[in-house]
C-alpha cells in the first residue's frame, strides 16, 4: 500500500489523540489528524477550534480549513474566540497541535522572526493561537519539516513556549501546566525526556536512517534506547484520508 | 425614532475612517472578513492606518501592499491555506511596518478590556515567550490574591471596528451567525462601528430575534449594503469560502509588481458591489452558493 509523507505524518498525529480527549485543533495537517482520529480509534474526541467552534462529529464534506462552512454545520457550539480560550485557560484541553518553522532542543517554537527581532531576515505569520495552545493545553504536539536550519540549538524568538531553558523553566516563568509532548517531523517522531526536558528521537519514518535525522538536526540529537520505526498508515486510515482530502491538497507529495 | 445610518460604503469609510485611524477588522478570523470595506480603504488611499485583528487571512496583506498601513497589532498575518503574506513580509523585512505581536488570546483580552472599560485583563498565556519583547502592551504581574505570575494585557480601544455581517436594519441593529471570533468584544471596545451587510432588512427581522444581535444599533455609526462583501471568505447562510481566490492571491501577491496588477483588477477598477459581482461572474457565484440549506427552529420570544 503506497502512501505519501504527509499521510504518514497525519496518521502519526491522529494516534496522539486518545478516545474521549478534548482536542484544540490547529490549522492545516491537524485538521485532518483530528478527523482521522475521530473516524478510527477516538470516536468520542471533542474538537475545539479557535474561530469559536466546538464540534464532536465529522464535517459532512471535505474541508480545507476550519472556517469552511461544512465545519460549522451542526457544530455543538458556535461562539466567541474568548470562550474557546477560556476552556483552554481553565485546563480543559487535553491536547493541541501546532506547526512550527523553527524549533530547539527544548521544544520552543518560532513562527515569527527568523534572524531575531532587530535583524529580521524572514518575517513569518506569527502566533495566531499557537502561543496560547503551547502555554495552556495539558500537552501539545508539534508538526514540522525536519531540516537543519529549522532544528536549531536555540530559536531566534520564542513565539510558543516549550520547556524554555530546560527542567523547571515553565513553572518558574508562571506557566500553569503543560509543555510539548511530541514532535512529528518529515523524518521521524521525537518525544521529550521527562527529567531533562530535552527532545529525543523515538522513531524514524520507514526508509529514513538515524544518520539522516542527525544530519538534519542542529545539535547532537539524543536517540531513545528503544528506537522504533513509525507505523505506516493502515488501509483504513488511507481510505479515510482520501475521503477527507480527496484532492490531496494537504496530503499530496 | 433613532437616526437612520445607512450610507453608501464609500461615504461610510470616508466619514468614519480618517487617515491615522486604528481599525479592527477580520474579527471572526476566517469567516465574515470585510473585504469590500477593506478594498474601499485602499481605493480611498487611506494613510497611516493601524490595523487590529487576530489573523486577517490576506485582508491585512492587501491593505499593507497598497501602502495604507503604518502599524499592525495582530496575532497572525498571512494566507491561511497557503502560508505567508508576501506584502506583510516585505514590509516588516524592509522595516517600514511597525508590529505589535499578539496571540489570539492576548488580542481577545485586549479588546475585552476595552469592551469592559477596565485598563487591562489578566491572562495565563504567553509567559516565558518573546511576545513581551515585541508588544509593549503585555507585562507580567503578580495576582493580588494568589501571587501567581500573570500576563497583564493592556486595553485596546480601536477608533473603529469594521465588521461584515449577514443582515442589518438601517439603524445599525444587526444579526450575525456562525463562529463569532472577537467580533463582539471588538465592537464594544471601539469608538465607531461600521457594519457592512449582505442584506438590509426591515427592523422587525432583527428585533424579533434579539439573541442574534451582535451589537446594539445605538453604538453603530454607519451601515452599508455590501452583497458579496465578505468574498473570498465564507459568509454562513450566503456563500462558501472561495479557496481558489486565496490560492490565486498567493501568486498575485508574490512581488510588488504582481500585487499592483491584482490591485488594479480587483480594487481600482471596481466602484460598486455590482462591479465586483460582475468581475466574479455568475458561474463562480453559483459554485460558491449554499447548496445544503439547514434552517434552525424558530424560538418563541413572546410573553
Amino acid at each position: 500500500m503506497s502512501y505519501t509523507l504527509p499521510q504518514l505524518m497525519v496518521t502519526a498525529a491522529a494516534r496522539e489523540i486518545a478516545d474521549g480527549e478534548v482536542v484544540f485543533v490547529g490549522m492545516r495537517l491537524p485538521l485532518l489528524g483530528f478527523l482521522l482520529a475521530k473516524s478510527t480509534h477516538a470516536p468520542e474526541a471533542v474538537g475545539i477550534y479557535e474561530l469559536g467552534i466546538v464540534r464532536d462529529t465529522l464535517a459532512p464534506e471535505p474541508i480545507l480549513t476550519m472556517g469552511d462552512l461544512p465545519n460549522l454545520y451542526r457544530a455543538r457550539w458556535l461562539a466567541d474566540t474568548a470562550d474557546m480560550m477560556g476552556l483552554l485557560q481553565q485546563g480543559r484541553v487535553d491536547v493541541s497541535f501546532i506547526g512550527g518553522a523553527q524549533v530547539d532542543r527544548f521544544g520552543n517554537l518560532n513562527t515569527s522572526y527568523i534572524g531575531g527581532v532587530t535583524n529580521v531576515t524572514t518575517r513569518l505569520p506569527g502566533s495566531g493561537g499557537a502561543c496560547d495552545l503551547a502555554s495552556l493545553a495539558q500537552r501539545h504536539i508539534i508538526i514540522m519539516n525536519h531540516e537543519k536550519r529549522r532544528f536549531v540549538p536555540r530559536v531566534d524568538y520564542i513565539t510558543s513556549p516549550g520547556f524554555g531553558a530546560g527542567a523547571g523553566w515553565r513553572r518558574k516563568v508562571g506557566l500553569p501546566r503543560g509543555g510539548p509532548a511530541t514532535v512529528i517531523t518529515t523524518l521521524g517522531v521525537l518525544r521529550f525526556d521527562a527529567q531533562s526536558c530535552e527532545v529525543m528521537l523515538v522513531s524514524v519514518h520507514p526508509g529514513v536512517s538515524v544518520e539522516t535525522v542527525r544530519d538534519n538536526t542542529g545539535w547532537p540529537l539524543q536517540i531513545a534506547d528503544q528506537l522504533t520505526e513509525t507505523p505506516k498508515p493502515t488501509e483504513k486510515e488511507l481510505d479515510m484520508l482520501q475521503r477527507f482530502d480527496p484532492q490531496q491538497y494537504w496530503t499530496g507529495n | 425614532m433613532p437616526e437612520a445610518k445607512l450610507l453608501p460604503l464609500s461615504e461610510a469609510i470616508d466619514r468614519f475612517v480618517p487617515n491615522g485611524s486604528s481599525i479592527a477588522m477580520g474579527l471572526a478570523q476566517e469567516t465574515l472578513i470585510p473585504f469590500a470595506a477593506g478594498h474601499q480603504l485602499i481605493r480611498q488611499n487611506k494613510q497611516d492606518l493601524t490595523l487590529i485583528g487576530p489573523i486577517s487571512d490576506i485582508l491585512f496583506d492587501q491593505i499593507i501592499g497598497a501602502g495604507c498601513v503604518h502599524k499592525i497589532r495582530a496575532a497572525w498575518v498571512g494566507n491561511v491555506i497557503t502560508g505567508s503574506g508576501y506584502n506583510f513580509r516585505r514590509a516588516v523585512e524592509a522595516g517600514t511596518l511597525e508590529m505589535e505581536d499578539h496571540s489570539n488570546l492576548t488580542l481577545a483580552m485586549a479588546l475585552r478590556a476595552g469592551a469592559m472599560g477596565v485598563p487591562f485583563m489578566p491572562a495565563r498565556t504567553a509567559l516565558g515567550s518573546d511576545l513581551f519583547k515585541t508588544n509593549a502592551n503585555l507585562k507580567t504581574m503578580n495576582c493580588p490574591f494568589s501571587d501567581d505570575t500573570l500576563t497583564a494585557v493592556a486595553a485596546l480601544k480601536p477608533d473603529a471596528s469594521i465588521v461584515h455581517l449577514q443582515r442589518a436594519d438601517v439603524f445599525g441593529n444587526a444579526h450575525a451567525w456562525g463562529n463569532l471570533g472577537l467580533i463582539r468584544d471588538a465592537c464594544l471596545a471601539s469608538r465607531h462601528i461600521i457594519i457592512t451587510a449582505e442584506e438590509i432588512v426591515e427592523p422587525d427581522v432583527i428585533s424579533r430575534d434579539p439573541n442574534r444581535v451582535i451589537t446594539p444599533g445605538f453604538r453603530v455609526s454607519a451601515v452599508a449594503h455590501a452583497p458579496w462583501g465578505g468574498h473570498p471568505s465564507p459568509v454562513p447562510g450566503y456563500y462558501n469560502r472561495d479557496h481558489q481566490g486565496f490560492i490565486d492571491y498567493q501568486a498575485e501577491s508574490k512581488t510588488q509588481e504582481t500585487f499592483l496588477e491584482w490591485q488594479r483588477q480587483w480594487v481600482d477598477s471596481v466602484h460598486s458591489w455590482q462591479d465586483y459581482t460582475k468581475l466574479l461572474g455568475a458561474k463562480r457565484m453559483a459554485d460558491l452558493a449554499i447548496k445544503h440549506h439547514d434552517l434552525s427552529e424558530p424560538v418563541d420570544y413572546g410573553y
